[in-house]
C-alpha cells in the first residue's frame, strides 16, 4: 500500500503569518484574542476574536509576499490565507519549480466551512442599495469555498485533483484524510491539503453569537474567554487564518531526499446522526470516527501520545473528553491532551488543519502545547493530562487530532513519527 | 497628461496592481497590463464610479486601451 507522509507545512494564524511564529507563540502560552477590529463590533453581543494580525505587528500576516495584489482585491481573505499557507507549504517542500511531469501527479485539496461571508455581505448591500448593476464582477468566484485550490493551482500550475472540503469545522481534518486517500488510490503523488477560513465580520460574528455558540461573557477580558476544559468557560472565541500541508507519497518524498515530518497512518469519519450543532449527548459520533482512525493505522490507545482536542470551550468539551476516554482509557493511557483554540479561538473549517500542522510540530520538537487558561479544570478531569497553562516537554511518537463540525460530522486523524 | 488620463491611470493601477510607469495611455488592458475580460468590467464600473459618467455595454466593449477610456470619459463627462 502507498504510504502518504508530510513533507512540508503552511500557516497564517492569529499567532503568526507563518509556521515557526505561530508555533513558538503557541509553546510560549501568548494569546491571539483581543476586541474586534475588522469592523465595529460595538452593537454586538460578542465584541472579541482572535484575529490575524496586520503585517506591522510584531507576528502580523504579510498577504503581499505571496499574493497578488489583484488577487488580494478580488477574493475574500479566506482565500488569501490560504492561497499564502499553501505557498508557504509548497516552499518549506522545496517544491517551488516543479518538472510539468509532477504538475500533472499533484493536486490541491484545501477547504472552508464557510467561506467568503465577508464578501456575500459586502455586496448584498451593494445589490440592495445600489442595485445589481454595481455588484462586483469578481463577486461568485471571489467567495466560493473551492477557490483557494483554484486559485492555488493557477498560481503553481497544479493539475492533479482540484478539490475542496466543506464540512464546517470538521473541514481541515477532512481535507487532509481525504487527500491522503488521494494519494493511496494513486491519483496523486502530491497533495497540498488544509483550510482556511476568515468570517469575522457584522454577520458571521451575529450568526454565532445567535446560535449561542461564542463567548459573550468576557468581552471585558478577551483573553481569559477562549477557556476549554475550564469550569468557567461558556463558549467559543471565532478565529481566523489557514493551515495547508503538503502530503506526499512515501518513496516518491525519499527518492528526492525531502524533509520528512510524519505518517499520516490513520483517518476516521463518522455523523452524529443527532442534532445540527449539538453533539451527541454520549459523543457516540466521535468515539466512532477515532476508533475508526485508530484501527486504521493498526494502532492501540496506548500507542497515543499526544491528542489535540476539538475543545472548543463550550459545554461539548466535556462530551469529547468522554469519548477520549472510552477511546484510550480513562486516565488516556500516558497520553497528553490539550486544545490549542486556547490560544488561537477557533479557526471553524481551517481549525482541523491547523491543529495537525500543531501534532506535527509536537512530534518535531517533542513538545506538546498548552490549554490555556485552565485554572479551574472541570469534572472528570481528573488523571487526564490537559496540559495547562504552559508547553511540556515529553515523547511525542503518535498524535491523535480530532475535529467535530456543525451538522454533527466528525473527523479523527492519527499521524506518527517516521524513523 | 491631462486632469482625466491621470484619474484614469490611477484607477488602473490600483485595480490592476501594475507598476505606474506602464499605464500609458497606448496601453492596451489585456496585452499589456495582464487584465482579463472581468478585470474589464470591473474597470469601467470604477470610471463611472470616479467620473459619474455611463458606459453602456457596447462602448464598454469598445475600450481596450488607457487612452479609448480617457477618450470616451472626455467626451461623455459632462461634469
Amino acid at each position: 500500500m502507498r504510504r502518504v507522509v508530510v513533507t512540508g507545512l503552511g500557516l497564517v494564524t492569529p499567532l503568526g503569518g507563518d509556521v515557526e511564529t505561530s508555533w513558538a507563540n503557541i509553546l510560549a502560552s501568548k494569546n491571539g484574542a483581543g476586541p474586534i477590529t475588522h469592523f465595529d463590533a460595538s452593537d454586538q453581543k460578542c465584541t472579541i476574536a482572535c484575529e490575524v494580525k496586520p503585517k506591522d505587528h510584531e507576528y502580523g500576516f504579510d498577504a503581499d509576499k505571496r499574493v497578488d495584489h489583484k488577487v488580494q482585491r478580488q477574493v475574500d481573505p479566506f482565500i488569501v490565507y490560504g492561497i499564502d499557507a499553501a505557498g508557504q507549504a509548497l516552499e518549506d517542500a522545496g517544491l517551488e519549480d516543479m518538472s510539468d511531469d509532477l504538475k500533472i501527479r499533484t493536486g490541491c485539496s484545501i477547504g472552508a466551512g464557510i467561506g467568503g461571508l465577508p464578501g456575500i455581505e459586502r455586496e448584498s448591500i451593494v445589490l440592495k442599495e445600489r442595485g445589481p448593476g454595481r455588484v462586483s464582477p469578481h463577486f461568485v468566484h471571489g467567495r466560493l469555498i473551492n477557490l483557494i485550490s483554484g486559485q492555488v493551482s493557477i498560481k503553481y500550475g497544479l493539475m492533479g485533483p482540484n478539490h475542496a472540503v466543506v464540512t464546517a469545522c470538521s473541514t481541515g481534518a477532512h481535507s487532509i484524510g481525504d487527500a491522503a486517500r488521494m494519494i493511496r488510490d494513486d491519483d496523486a503523488d502530491i497533495m497540498l491539503a488544509g483550510g482556511a477560513e476568515s468570517t469575522i465580520n457584522p454577520l458571521g460574528v451575529a450568526g454565532f453569537a445567535q446560535a449561542r455558540a461564542l463567548n459573550m461573557s468576557m468581552n471585558d477580558r478577551p483573553t481569559e474567554a477562549s477557556r476549554p476544559y475550564d469550569k468557567d468557560r461558556d463558549g467559543f472565541v471565532m478565529g481566523e487564518g489557514a493551515g495547508v500541508v503538503v502530503l506526499e507519497e512515501y518513496e516518491h518524498a525519499r527518492a528526492r531526499g525531502a524533509k520528512i515530518y510524519a505518517e499520516v497512518v490513520g483517518y476516521g469519519l463518522s455523523g452524529d446522526a443527532y442534532h445540527v450543532t449539538a453533539p451527541h449527548p454520549e459523543g457516540k459520533g466521535a468515539e466512532l470516527a477515532m476508533n475508526m482512525a485508530l484501527r486504521k493505522a493498526g494502532m492501540a490507545a496506548g500507542d497515543i501520545d499526544y491528542v489535540n482536542a476539538h475543545g472548543t470551550s463550550t459545554m461539548a468539551d466535556t462530551i469529547e473528553l468522554s469519548a477520549v476516554k472510552r477511546v484510550l482509557g480513562d486516565d488516556l493511557s500516558g497520553a497528553s491532551m490539550s486544545s490549542t483554540k486556547s490560544a488561537i479561538g477557533h479557526l471553524l473549517g481551517g481549525a482541523g488543519a491547523v491543529e495537525a500542522i500543531f501534532c506535527i510540530l509536537a512530534i518535531r520538537d517533542q513538545i506538546v502545547p498548552p490549554t490555556l487558561n485552565l485554572q479551574n479544570p472541570d469534572e472528570g478531569t481528573d488523571n487526564v493530562d490537559l496540559v495547562p497553562l504552559v508547553a511540556k516537554k515529553r515523547t511525542v511518537n503518535a498524535v491523535l487530532n480530532n475535529s467535530f463540525g456543525f451538522g454533527g460530522t466528525n473527523a479523527s486523524l492519527v499521524m506518527k513519527k517516521v524513523d | 497628461m491631462s486632469d482625466t488620463a491621470d484619474r484614469v491611470s490611477k484607477i488602473v493601477v490600483e485595480h490592476l496592481g501594475v507598476e505606474a510607469d506602464k499605464v500609458n495611455q497606448e496601453a492596451s488592458f489585456i496585452d499589456d497590463l495582464g487584465a482579463d475580460s472581468l478585470d474589464i468590467v470591473e474597470l469601467v464600473m470604477a470610471f463611472e464610479e470616479e467620473f459619474g459618467v455611463e458606459i453602456p455595454d457596447d462602448a464598454a466593449e469598445k475600450i481596450t486601451t488607457v487612452g479609448d477610456a480617457t477618450k470616451f470619459i472626455e467626451e461623455h463627462n459632462k461634469g
